[in-house]
């Protein structure tokens, strides 16, 4: 039971979960405090060090929406947001009870009355707009991987092709997401026209732009991976006369799928902090449009309002990585390497 | 049976950027079935790329290499090849590793059960039964080398080629895979081509060692008959005065004949 906990930690990158274990179970419990501490006291102490900075800190900056905000009304900002969204949720179901008892109502009086069920049109909550960026980053990540991965793996495959395709992909590295902006806008308006939208403009272009700036960690990790697998390797399929396909997909692509996933990892790290970058411009409803919306709103708690936003996109980018590295750890054949 | 790997005349060029360099001239050398031959010579003298023509890994610029009868001018399954760092697929387990090579040579000439018969055969044959279901990554370098034979001999090579098989071993690892390789060597008695610069594990295990002398176009300097008795036993050999006057014709010829100029 222990071991197995302590192996699920292990996997999931939690890994200062298991001293904890550890000292619950009084496994050599003194060891463990001591790990304890580092791997948590220590990151813990550094974290409370900051918090007094900023709060000593931001104390001293007067701007034009009174004084910078301290981590005090931060955190009190955080919970206005909580609030505002169980308020909202609130609303939402009482709207429909009504509807639901007026429709009932005007079935009663006439049966064959048509009824219309009408969608809440609210405001979208702090975390309606949370879920709809990771939504966003989500469908630019994965388009961003399909289309990597494949060029990646083919270019990686031929010297011809790689020399082609590497002088485009560094100059395209480099580009902002603020510089593709304008033009994924103007061609998604131009091509993305239908009576009755998937998908809002804002979301394909925002995620549009997302896919443009992740593809390229990917492409160039795996490129690099296919192209500098051992020979030995290669050399032990042409004894056993395997065919192209199946050197491909039985060598080739597994021995390459650790730097995929390194790609993979810093591609969707980009991907999201392009994504608040594109929203705000692009008015998708995400955190982007919510920093940008309380900049112009220019309330007293607005700028405690962007803060909890950039907090709360710092966090989220860090739970992606770290679900990244956990799915890095479980494609990664040498369990011996180290990966950060 | 006469010749039934034919060396012959074996020249191989490399193009380099200031015009060809001629690794190999005319390397002529014939074996018979179940002869167990050991190239050895100084490093850089092209006893890998003797092993790498007979591969098919290779091409020889002129001549050619005759295996029953028939010219070999690309790799196969019938040349297997144990390459020095065992060059294992890491991401698949020691049984998976000899499963790709059976699968790929028997295909639809062993039914299933046959293949995991055979495969689990030779896991046992190289005493890795233990650990077939481990990673790579997970067993020591000899295990390693031991599952690289494995799957080799799995492949029912007509040849089996090694290319230092035992170098990057320390030397207690070595002397167990070695007394291994004499036993299983006993019951199949395959024809092997050994690379090595090992004068011990030469004398050992040879029942012909080809001397080269040094590159650049390096060619066969002379050839030894081994001629001890088998079973051989390592202790035994060890005060064996034959096998001394073996081992110092092979250290005679690396460091008096052909010494190499620069050490």
């Amino acid at each position: 039971m222990k071991d197995k906990i302590i192996a699920f930690f292990e996997v999931t990158g939690l890994t200062w979960f298991i001293p904890l274990v550890k000292l619950l179970t009084n496994d050599n419990p003194q060891l463990q405090a001591q790990t304890l501490f580092k791997m948590v006291g220590i990151p813990m102490l550094a974290i409370i060090i900051f918090i007094g900075l900023w709060h000593v800190g931001a104390a001293k900056v007067d701007t034009s929406l009174g004084q910078l905000p301290g981590p005090s009304q931060v955190w009190q900002q955080t919970q206005v947001l909580v609030d505002e969204h169980y308020a909202e949720r609130e609303k939402e179901v009482k709207f429909y009870q009504r509807q639901q008892i007026r429709n009932a109502e005007k079935l009663a009086k006439n049966p064959e009355a048509t009824i219309k069920v009408r969608p809440y049109t609210g405001r979208t909550t702090f975390f309606d707009q949370i879920l709809t960026s990771l939504w966003t980053v989500f469908v630019g990540f994965v388009i961003a991987s399909i289309i990597a991965i494949p060029i990646g793996i083919i270019s990686g495959l031929s010297n011809t092709l790689y020399s082609a395709i590497n002088p485009l992909v560094q100059i395209f590295k480099p580009i902002s997401p603020l510089a593709w902006l304008p033009i994924v806008t103007m061609v998604v308006s131009a091509v993305y026209v239908s009576q009755d939208p998937m998908f809002s403009k804002s979301f394909v272009t925002s995620a549009i732009t997302v896919t443009l700036c992740s593809l390229w960690p990917t492409l160039i990790n795996t490129a690099v991976g296919v192209s500098s697998i051992d020979r030995d390797l290669i050399n032990v399929g042409r004894v056993l006369r395997l065919n192209y396909a199946t050197t491909v997909f039985k060598i080739v692509i597994p021995s390459s799928i650790p730097m995929i996933f390194t790609g993979l990892r810093i591609s969707l790290g980009i991907g999201w902090m392009v994504l608040i970058a594109a929203e705000m411009l692009a008015q998708n409803p995400g955190l982007g449009k919510f920093v940008w919306d309380e900049f112009q709103n220019g309330s007293s708690s607005s700028l405690s309002r962007i803060m909890v936003a950039v907090v709360t996109i710092g966090i989220i980018g860090f739970l992606l990585d770290l679900i990244m590295l956990t799915i890095q750890k479980a494609f990664s054949y040498d369990k011996n390497a180290v990966i950060r | 049976m006469e010749n039934y790997l034919n060396i012959d005349h074996v020249s191989i060029e490399f193009p380099t950027p200031n015009g060809p360099f001629k690794a190999l001239d005319n390397v002529n050398l014939k074996i018979n079935k179940g002869e167990f031959v050991s190239i050895i010579g100084h490093s850089g003298c092209g006893k890998s790329t003797v092993m790498n023509i007979v591969g098919g890994l290779y091409k020889a610029t002129t001549g050619g290499v005759i295996l029953e009868g028939r010219e070999v001018n690309e790799p196969g399954p019938d040349r297997a090849i144990v390459f020095q760092n065992h060059s294992l697929f890491p991401w698949l387990s020691c049984y998976e590793n000899v499963e790709l090579a059976v699968k790929s040579v028997f295909k639809g000439k062993k039914s299933k059960a046959e293949m995991k018969d055979w495969i689990e055969h030779n896991i046992d044959l190289v005493h890795m039964s233990h650990a077939k279901h481990k990673l790579p990554a997970e067993i020591s370098g000899g295990m390693k080398q031991r599952i690289g034979i494995a799957r080799a001999l799995a492949m029912e090579p007509k040849v089996l080629l090694m290319d230092e098989p035992f170098g990057a071993l320390d030397a207690l690892t070595r002397a167990h895979l070695q007394d291994s390789l004499m036993e299983i060597q006993t019951e199949l008695n395959n024809t092997v081509i050994m690379i090595t610069h090992d004068v011990d594990e030469a004398v050992l295990l040879s029942d012909k060692i080809v001397m080269m002398t040094n590159g650049p176009a390096a060619s066969i300097g002379d050839v030894l008959n081994v001629d001890l008795a088998r079973p051989r036993q390592r202790l035994e050999l060890a005060d064996d005065p034959q096998y001394n006057h073996f081992r110092s014709e092979v250290i005679h010829f690396l460091h008096e004949r052909h010494a190499r100029k620069v050490a």
